[in-house]
């Protein structure tokens, strides 16, 4: 009775996870060609093109509903959840230090003061002054 | 009248044709991402683009192994996933070694 019902509702869960991921697959890139600067494109980039191939990786899973893909579609999902941030970050710290500029309207950047253009010097903030906060 | 609509729901199978509709959104929003690819301003902006059109190849990969019933073909995303990585952490590299000359 169970695996009768989980045979009819598999290929529809199967076709909405897979449109969902597709939804936000297309909105990260959408994102990327209409965001203002460097650092907006890049959120939009690592967020919704993580969840949007997390996703569709869900739906290969349920789909096949076999443990073998589950393992090795956990393994994608895990590996795309650990290395994204960390290639958005690597390429926001590159950016900014090849001198990308902010979006006229951002609110905040925190490494203005402290970062020297010229030597490439990070410094720290001073204790006397409060670190700048965000509107 | 449920009953037949129910058993037409079972014996038409209408993921492959959802798999394709799919993979065409999944390509628009590749060659969406080619625009800024081609266009963005700094080098960047480029690896930003080219990482998103990786990350979309792996779900290519995957909606594909639906659309064609072959399990296999998800070795092939984890090779893709493996290998963006390093490429745009060595990207990252370049650029910021480039920068501080």
């Amino acid at each position: 009775m169970i695996e009768e019902m989980i045979r009819q509702i598999s290929p529809i869960l199967t076709s909405l996870i897979m449109l969902c991921g597709a939804g936000f697959s297309f909105i990260a890139a959408v994102g990327i060609v209409r965001m203002p600067d460097l650092f907006t494109r890049m959120q939009a980039a690592a967020k919704m093109g993580t969840l949007g191939v997390g996703l569709l990786l869900i739906a290969l899973v349920v789909h096949f509903n076999e443990t073998g893909i589950l393992i090795r579609a956990s393994l994608v999902i895990l590996f795309l959840f650990l290395t994204a941030p960390i290639a958005a970050h690597l390429i926001a710290r590159a950016g900014y230090i090849s001198g990308a500029q902010l979006w006229d309207h951002s609110v905040c950047d925190e490494l203005k003061d402290q970062y020297d253009k010229h030597t490439h010097q990070l410094a720290s903030f001073d204790s006397e002054r409060r670190p700048p906060t965000a509107g | 009248m449920k009953n037949m609509l129910e058993l037409s729901l079972v014996h038409f199978d209408f993921v492959p044709s959802i798999a394709l509709a799919t993979l065409h959104i999944l390509g628009a929003s590749m060659l969406v991402a080619l625009v800024r690819l081609m266009r963005g301003p700094s080098l960047a902006d480029r690896v930003v683009a080219l990482d998103l059109i990786a990350a979309l190849a792996v779900g290519l990969i995957a909606v594909y192994a639906i659309y064609d019933e072959q399990p296999m073909l998800l070795r092939a995303g984890i090779v893709v996933a493996l290998m963006v990585f390093v490429g745009t952490a060595a990207f990252a590299m370049f650029l910021e070694r480039r920068a501080r000359q």
